[in-house]
């Protein structure tokens, strides 16, 4: 099964990565999440105390909104295409195919994101310390975030106007881990990092099945 | 080629709110071709489906032995890439042992899939239903799109398949010229 699981996988991670057919690949979310960083200097001035105090909450907040803008190329385009029935017919269980896209998800979006917080660090004026909490927090979050996109995807795939709806969608959702991914930079806030850490692993416990389950509904 | 067969029992198909179908049971076996006839609308489609296990039926069983292969409108193949590596895709999960009937798409091997013309996808997706070595074939509209030319080796192909011990049920509204295949009218179901 695995073996068999293994093409699948790469062409996820293949298509996420480097985009093709109407998907983007992993520079947009990447230049989003970049553009924010930069924007947000501007309008609040440069007082760098104001920037590093709120600062990281900015990057936890580009993170999320990066984490959205590919939502709806993560199923619709291979559902539309007919690749899950003839993965079905093969054999493969939604909830294995739904796992490689959310690692291959994560790979696209999240380890960018990480490569990309040291320069939106900078932007903001965030010390190392913070930079350090930052890092880990994406870390421990974004696989939370690629999970509840993967399932939101699959949700709203084959909806009219499926993307608006799944953006509407995953704020709520994925507000849990905003707010212990922005809280760990308070303070005393280590302990958000641990709960960032149970929200990811709920997340990445379900979405396999949920979006797995709505994959199989959709088709009725 | 392994055991093959597809028994469908007293099959109700219900899309939306109304009953297409109903008291439908087919059969099909090793070296057997079934053609689902019926005009339009009539669930052809749904039916194909249903037998390929894609949708629930709404009353009735369907027992499948034997892999299956379905050819519908969606091609499942990237537009993007070229239909060598496309077909290769798929040749990667199906590792078919030989070399299958190419449908006349070796000159075509270096073409993104987004250029072919209608008759040409058809065509692959008729080489990637083939590559897949499944004995049970699922076709939907095979014929569609196809010029008389491949149209005819489109059908010698199915009746090769089925000397071979594999089995067909294919949806069409056009009739076939392949010997020994029982027909099946949709419409006479209809609720």
């Amino acid at each position: 099964m695995i073996g068999r699981l293994w093409p699948v996988f790469v062409r996820d991670l293949t298509l996420l990565t480097r985009g093709a057919q109407g998907r983007g690949g992993a520079v947009l979310p990447l230049l989003f999440f970049l553009a924010v960083a930069m924007l947000f200097p501007f309008a609040v001035g440069p007082d760098a105390r104001l920037l590093a105090r709120t600062g990281a909450g900015v990057i936890w907040v580009a993170a999320l909104l990066a984490a959205i803008l590919p939502l709806d190329r993560l199923v619709e385009p291979d559902l539309e295409a007919g690749f899950f029935d003839q993965w079905a017919l093969r054999g493969f269980s939604e909830e294995a195919l739904l796992l490689s896209r959310i690692l291959a998800h994560w790979i696209s979006f999240g380890i960018p994101l990480m490569i990309a917080a040291p320069i939106s660090a900078g932007l903001l004026s965030l010390d190392a310390a913070q930079l350090q909490t930052v890092e880990l927090g994406l870390l421990l979050g974004t696989p939370g975030l690629a999970a509840i996109g993967v399932t939101i995807a699959a949700l709203t795939a084959g909806l009219r106007a499926g993307s608006a709806l799944g953006g509407l969608l995953a704020i709520p959702l994925t507000v849990p881990l905003l707010i212990f991914g922005a809280g760990s930079l308070q303070p005393d806030g280590e302990g958000g990092l641990a709960l960032l850490a149970a929200c990811s692993l709920v997340a990445l416990a379900v979405a396999p099945f949920a979006g797995g389950a709505a994959i199989r509904a959709g088709r009725e | 080629m392994q055991d093959c067969r597809l028994v469908a029992n007293d099959i109700a198909c219900r899309r939306g709110d109304r009953i297409l179908f109903r008291g439908l049971s087919l059969a099909v076996g090793a070296g057997q071709i079934v053609h689902l006839a019926g005009p339009n609308g009539i669930g052809k489609s749904s039916l194909i489906r249903i037998l390929a296990g894609l949708l629930r039926p709404f009353a009735g069983t369907v027992e499948r032995e034997g892999a299956l292969a379905l050819s519908d409108e969606r091609l499942a193949l990237d537009g993007h890439q070229t239909l060598e590596q496309a077909l290769g895709f798929w040749r990667k999960i199906d590792r078919p042992a030989d070399s299958q009937a190419d449908f006349g798409l070796a000159d075509l091997l270096d073409v993104p899939v987004r250029f072919l013309s209608t008759g040409q996808r058809k065509r692959a997706a008729l080489a990637r239903l083939a590559a897949s070595e499944a004995p049970i074939w699922l076709l939907d509209e095979p014929l569609n799109g196809l010029d008389q030319h491949w149209s005819c080796m489109a059908q010698v192909a199915i009746s090769a398949h089925c000397k071979a011990g594999g089995a067909v049920v294919i949806a069409s509204h056009q009739p076939l010229a392949i010997e020994y295949v029982q027909t099946l009218q949709v419409l006479d179901y209809a609720a």
